[in-house]
């Protein structure tokens, strides 16, 4: 198991390294730059900005740029912002908090809405149920979630009031009451296409499951349905989703990108939306390596578990 | 205070006079149920009693963020939001164009002997009564340090224009200083008055890094309000300074929400969310829609930007001046202005907003006219050849037109552009780029045909174009400024250099409008309309007095109090 581990290790550094060197090189080899945004500013002259990218190091070649980049990034130093000057990690820090609760909330609605739909589906096949759960998942996978995020707005803000169009917290208040009730919007909105995931994932996993022998042999034997449903049925089934799980992370990323624009909450999305933007390209390199990081560590994580779940997994 | 107005205090020139143009705006605004200036607006408000304490919070929508707080480093319109609420400048520019002292106890003139009639000695006196947000007095001292920090070599400072002539600053008393500029340069007082603020010496001369400080994400200054919190992506908050030594500040606190998206940021405003739709305000299309909500008053008023056609003036056609008259003739400005833009902007000749000192009346105007177009072309040699484009000498007329990729109004326009120009005979192409690669090597160093942008020609109210015009501010050719358009012009550049050393109003008047003329008869731009900002306020929010003069119209919250 340990050599298993290791193995994966030291694929997922490699691909770190390589991961790093790409995206270094698209972010700057993609014309413009962090100036761009000042040239039509009546203050700066040309002289100016070029003072001013002298001054960051951008006038320097790619490759060195890029190990100078490389080698602070090992020893914990990942630069700074070149829009407020700020340490990368304390930028990525407090933004991180913001998506995090988006997306836990989101993946908690998702994924025990997603298995539920999911398991009654595969029970009751080509039932009404099931197909109405089959028609709503094609549906919340087809809309885009921006104009999902922005119809909710107007539904449930300007038209009912119930709930605020947007922000994380009302100003002056901040009250777990107040964080809940602007959560809700954003948070369904994520969860929509994920729930269909989750759902459509999970009824496979369990049509798979429920046509297996051991499982006519427990009700032969007389096993109460309940029983094998939630023992034997939905234990395995929940199995493959493990690796689901692991390789959402990218998708509840994009999918964070947007909710965060159109309920203009503060999270690393939006973050990274700006900062290409921007071309703040120690932040966009920032966000880019830890995104990378947490998704190589979910699919780590995954294949662990699956490999202490199914021993044969560790010869593969 | 305001009285105490120098030699370049000039609103009355606009004001005092107003010409027909400028009535029949106030009129038409005031008709229409909005305004064009804020001093139209002012007349729109029933003005009530500032509470004796500050009283409340206002709560400002941005569309960017704002994320540079040391008012002296590279930044954009946004970030002056905060400089302006936290820090102040020795004088400033107020909404009639004059300039209104404010660390400084009047604006140095000649008459008062604060300008020596050469315009190289400079003296100002400071108020004596004015503390930084931590109690310490402010002096002369500081003012010194401000401007050598912008010659700091090592400091990444926005601009160096007009710093760098600055020699031998000597401070005479703790509230009195004086310094020899290298040239007269008449610019530099609005460059002081609009774009520098003072910073700190007693904090940043400790810093050992210039670039990089605790003051850069907590600044301190002498402004109506005090630093309180930034909450990265989402708002932050300013609160009311006890002592600030100006008009002020009415409420408790400001808060500026970040809300990226356009149309979110209306539906906010709308749903009383926020309680001012700043930077950049509400989409034309929204406007009408926004006029009739209740308790919100919408407010459009002009801004210093000229939407313009820009040439790449060495570029193939487009070098022949007949060509960009030709292309001027055929565009039909009013479409543009009228179906594209909901009407809301006025058309202009100048680079210099109609509302300035130094605006030149009677330039000539734009007439739609694609006949007298196909007329001057074919008189001037340029044939219809393959396809229906013409050419001369083997130079097509054809060219590519570029602006920021997203921007719908304008690549609204490309659109009829295109049909206009194929009427006679020109073919124009479609090049957008993302904003951060249009306004890169792409703009900057003229690797452009044409391009549809807006840009504000001027320095705080100063109309010197020298970095924009001047033959020698060819960035592709070396250049130090802008002049991304190659404009070479020797009797422009003679004017240009003229104005920056008259410090006589009524001659700067002259040699500004002489050029504006120049400019027009060159067409070394085409200009379209001059931009202007829809913006919204909560109702019984008193105070809010679009500035043509700043760069953004909350530059005075500390004057804005509830009814």
């Amino acid at each position: 198991m340990a050599r298993y581990v290791a193995n994966r290790l030291a694929q997922a550094i490699m691909l770190l390294v390589i991961v790093s060197a790409i995206g270094f090189a698209i972010l700057h080899l993609a014309p413009g730059g962090p100036l761009s945004q000042f040239a039509a500013s009546a203050q700066m002259t040309q002289e100016d900005l070029d003072r001013v990218t002298r001054q960051l190091g951008l006038d320097r070649s790619l490759p060195i740029q890029y190990l100078d980049w490389f080698g602070r990034m090992l020893r914990g130093d990942w630069g700074r912002s070149y829009r407020d000057g700020e340490p990368v990690l304390a930028v990525i820090s407090s933004h991180l908090g913001a998506t995090l609760e988006l997306m836990a909330t989101a993946t908690i609605i998702a994924v025990l809405l997603g298995c539920w739909i999911g398991v009654l589906g595969a029970l009751r096949r080509y039932s009404l149920f099931d197909s109405l759960a089959t028609v709503g998942a094609m549906i919340a996978l087809s809309i885009p979630t921006f104009w999902f995020g922005l119809v909710t707005i107007y539904v449930f803000s300007v038209k009912l009031g119930w709930l605020p169009a947007g922000n994380r917290q009302t100003v002056g208040d901040g009250s777990p009451l107040d964080l809940l009730h602007h959560l809700i919007a954003p948070a369904l909105v994520l969860a929509l296409v994920e729930t269909a995931m989750w759902g459509r994932f999970m009824r496979s996993s369990m049509l798979e499951v429920i046509n297996q022998d051991y499982i006519r042999t427990a009700r032969a034997k007389g096993m109460p349905e309940w029983r094998i449903l939630t023992v034997h049925a939905l234990r395995n089934a929940l199995l493959p989703m493990i690796t689901v799980g692991g390789l959402q992370f990218p998708t509840l990323l994009g999918g964070a990108l947007v909710a965060e624009t159109v309920f203009t909450w503060p999270g690393m999305g939006r973050l990274f939306l700006d900062s290409i933007g921007y071309r703040d390209y120690p932040v966009v390199m920032g966000i880019l390596m830890f995104s990378a990081v947490m998704v190589l560590i979910g699919s780590l994580l995954a294949d662990i578990l699956y490999a202490v779940v199914d021993p044969r997994i560790r010869v593969g | 205070m305001a009285d105490d107005t120098g030699k370049f205090g000039v609103g009355a020139l606009h004001l005092g006079n107003p010409n027909r143009r400028q009535i029949f705006q106030l009129g038409a605004g005031a008709a229409a149920g909005w305004t064009l200036s804020g001093n139209a607006f002012a007349q729109t408000e029933r003005p009530t009693n500032p509470p004796d304490k500050p009283r409340g919070q206002v709560i400002a929508a941005l569309s960017q963020e704002p994320t540079v707080f040391h008012p002296l480093m590279p930044g954009i319109e946004v970030d002056q939001g905060i400089w302006w609420q936290v820090f102040s400048p020795l004088w400033f520019i107020d909404p009639d164009g004059q300039f209104v002292p404010d660390l400084a106890r009047e604006v140095p003139t000649l008459e008062n002997g604060g300008l020596s009639a050469d315009g190289l000695t400079w003296k100002i006196k400071l108020r004596s009564d004015v503390k930084w947000h931590d109690g310490t007095p402010f002096t002369a001292d500081d003012v010194k340090f401000s401007l050598e920090l912008i010659n700091n070599p090592d400091f990444r400072a926005r601009s160096r224009v007009g710093h760098s002539l600055v020699k031998d600053i000597k401070v005479v008393a703790p509230d009195e200083i004086h310094w020899r500029m290298e040239a007269p340069y008449s610019p530099y007082m609005s460059i002081l008055g609009s774009l520098t603020f003072i910073v700190p010496k007693h904090i940043l001369e400790k810093v050992t890094d210039p670039n990089a400080s605790p003051f850069h994400n907590a600044p301190v200054g002498t402004g109506p309000f005090r630093w309180g919190e930034r909450v990265p992506g989402d708002h932050i908050q300013l609160n009311a300074h006890a002592g600030y030594h100006g008009k002020g500040p009415y409420v408790e606190r400001v808060v500026f929400k970040y809300i990226p998206d356009l149309t979110v940021l209306y539906t906010q405003f709308r749903t009383g969310q926020v309680d001012y739709t700043g930077l950049q305000g509400i989409l034309p299309n929204f406007v009408q829609e926004a006029k009739t909500l209740k308790g919100r008053k919408i407010f459009v008023s002009s801004t210093s930007s000229v939407e313009h056609i820009a040439p790449n003036l060495e570029f193939g056609a487009l070098a022949d001046r007949t060509v960009r008259e030709a292309l001027y003739l055929a565009i039909n400005k009013q479409a543009i202005i009228d179906a594209l833009n909901y009407g809301l902007p006025t058309q202009t000749e100048s680079f210099v907003p109609q509302q300035a000192w130094s605006f030149q009346q009677g330039l000539p105007q734009h007439k739609y006219d694609p006949a007298k177009a196909n007329t001057l072309l074919d008189a001037a040699g340029w044939v219809r050849g393959a396809g229906g484009v013409r050419e001369k000498g083997g130079v097509k007329l054809e060219f590519t037109n570029s602006t920021t990729s997203g921007n719908a109004v304008r690549e609204q326009t490309q659109q009829l552009l295109i049909q206009d120009w194929r009427a006679i005979g020109a073919a124009m192409r479609v090049n957008n780029m993302p904003a951060a690669v249009i306004w890169g090597d792409f703009w900057q160093q003229s690797k452009f045909n044409s391009v549809i942008v807006g840009v504000n020609f001027m320095l705080g109210s100063d109309p010197d174009v020298t970095p924009r015009f001047g033959s020698g501010a060819i960035p592709a050719k070396g250049g130090r400024g802008y002049n991304t358009y190659q404009y070479r012009n020797p009797e422009a550049d003679r004017l240009l250099a003229e104005g920056a050393k008259q410090f006589d109003l009524a001659q700067r008047k002259t040699t500004y409008g002489n050029l504006q003329k120049l400019i027009r008869d060159d067409l070394a731009i085409l200009p379209l309309f001059q931009g202007f900002i829809a913006e919204g306020v909560k109702e019984g929010l008193q105070g809010f007095r679009p500035n043509i003069n700043m760069s953004i119209n909350c530059w005075n919250i500390r004057e804005w109090y509830w009814a």
